[in-house]
């Protein structure tokens, strides 16, 4: 089944920062030595997304759970929350 | 911000608002720093709260126009397998409104901005669009303040309440508990659809204001250590669900998959049909239990809540843990001024009320239920579709004699599973729920 997480996302309401809250450490990493890559499925909010010859960061639609930090095999995430007032606004949560 | 607090609270959740209301009711310089533009912006749970310790807190809650969703009359437990399932429920009129609450449902984004206005009232200070980055420690490695991102974001205080949930990059920075294991954590996802009021009236068979919560779990999480729920709000249902972390990446399921597919399951869809969805959230559950506490309290900090991994799995029960122990750390904190020791001893008493109320009585009884499912995978994967096979076939008519169906259906279960494996299941989950 394939369902479109972009339609949940748009639900949503953000601020979105200019800078990204997330960054790969070191991308050959993900291409050189990660072979599962589970951050492209773990992600709720398909943030990483695998692309020609790396994997893309689409911070703007984080739900700031974590889950791309600890999951990571190599712990090649650099996560910190989004600058204050940034990131998801929960309408109802 | 070079100003002196008595306290630093991090994170204006059920935990931090819940010690803020005392600490700032009985004159303590109280400040709450919250990364949401309002408190509440960040925080999630799956929908239900109960009366019992925010009354504790705030005893005239309803009077003070609390976001109340429904009160919840009625719970029920759905087993379910790909096509059906059982359900099991309990409603019960001492459930239904008289003054006080059992439980309820709320949303959060309304719910802990109402909770923090309870704490601004009674004079602690909340500063929103504030992430905490650092604590600050003085040469004995001794917490005096917190970092925030800011400029001139450094704040000092005697001691820093940390109770900022269980996503905590501070904790991973500072150590004050390690980062957890993927396997420690549930990652569940939520949608809020939205439905007329009579609508989810007629559908869940309740009264105006009344609700019902339901807990599943079986084929729903496909085959992952998980569970899923459907909660009625007063406009929407809350739909969701959650597994262990590491199975998600170690099935490679994408979670909005699973969720998508719990939508269109048959005893699920009837409910949500029509509706139409509002939000999409996710956050992670503390699925360690007791084991993975960590140090609850240090020379000038205390841990609270999500933070301090406080939750308790197999009742749903967090937010309620989280107030009760933000309530238990005021206290210790009260105590700690009288005597003027923020050090580790100073603040000890903090742990002492913790084991001796049912905060880490209730977690300690259950200690052993994160590993019942972690050793019974059969209970999301081979049991669902048995235990439906056994009923529909005794409910089918079919001119197959009673007995013959019996002896179908236990050979079917014994080319499953072994005896002793269901036996051994039976004994696990009574010794972890004793």
């Amino acid at each position: 089944m394939s369902v479109k997480v972009e339609d949940k996302l748009f639900l949503n309401r953000y601020r979105v920062d200019e800078e990204s809250h997330l960054h790969i450490a070191d991308p050959r990493v993900c291409t050189v030595q990660c072979s599962d890559q589970p951050c492209l499925y773990l992600c709720p909010a398909n943030v990483y997304r695998l692309e020609k010859d790396r994997i893309s960061v689409a911070y703007e639609g984080c739900l700031e759970c974590g889950s791309c930090r600890i999951g990571c095999p190599h712990f090649n995430i650099e996560w910190r929350f989004p600058q204050g007032g940034f990131g998801i606004r929960h309408k109802f949560g | 911000m070079d100003e002196q607090f008595d306290v630093a609270v991090v994170g204006a959740g059920p935990a931090g608002i819940s010690a803020a209301c005392i600490l700032a009711e009985k004159g303590v310089r109280t400040v709450v720093l919250e990364r949401g533009e309002y408190p509440g912006a960040k925080n999630l749970f799956g929908g239900v709260l109960y009366g019992h310790d925010l009354a504790q807190i705030v005893p005239d809650y309803r009077d003070r126009n609390c976001p109340i969703e429904r009160n919840i009359v009625e719970s029920r437990i759905w087993y379910l397998s790909r096509n059906g399932g059982y359900s099991l429920s309990y409603r019960d009129r001492v459930f239904e409104l008289q003054g006080k609450f059992n439980a309820f449902t709320t949303g959060r984004a309304r719910f802990d901005r109402w909770f923090a206005e309870q704490a601004k009232d009674r004079g602690a200070l909340i500063l929103c669009s504030t992430v905490v980055t650092d604590l600050l420690r003085d040469s004995n490695r001794r917490v005096i303040g917190v970092r925030t991102d800011r400029p001139d974001g450094d704040l000092r205080a005697r001691v820093v309440l940390l109770a900022d949930g269980i996503n905590s990059p501070l904790a991973k920075k500072t150590g004050f508990r390690p980062e957890p294991k993927p396997a420690e954590v549930a990652l569940s996802v939520k949608e809020v659809i939205g439905l007329p009021e009579e609508v989810i009236e007629e559908r869940f068979g309740v009264e105006s204001g009344s609700g019902v919560t339901v807990e599943i779990l079986g084929d729903v999480t496909w085959g992952m250590n998980g569970v899923a729920f459907l909660y009625t709000n007063k406009r929407s249902l809350s739909v969701g669900i959650g597994a262990n972390l590491l199975h998600f990446s170690q099935n490679r399921v994408r979670p909005y998959e699973v969720l998508e597919a719990f939508k269109q399951h048959p005893m699920v869809a009837p409910f949500i049909k029509g509706g139409k969805p509002q939000e999409y959230t996710a956050h992670w559950l503390a699925e360690g239990g007791f084991d993975t506490i960590p140090q609850l309290c240090g020379d000038g900090f205390l841990i609270t809540g999500d933070s301090a991994m406080l939750f308790n799995a197999l009742h749903r029960e967090g937010t309620n843990l989280a107030m009760a122990s933000g309530r238990m750390a005021a206290e210790t904190v009260l105590e700690a001024m009288d005597r003027g020791d923020f050090t580790r001893r100073g603040l000890e008493g903090y742990g002492r009320r913790l084991q001796e109320s049912y905060v880490l009585r209730d977690m300690k009884k259950y200690r052993r239920f994160p590993h019942l499912l972690q050793e019974h995978k059969e209970i999301f994967t081979t049991l669902p579709e048995l235990s439906s096979l056994a009923a529909r076939e005794m409910l089918t008519v079919n001119g197959v004699p009673k007995k013959e169906k019996q002896r179908a259906i236990w050979n079917a279960v014994r080319r499953k599973m072994s005896p002793f494996r269901l036996l051994g299941l039976l004994w696990d989950a009574w010794r972890s729920v004793r």
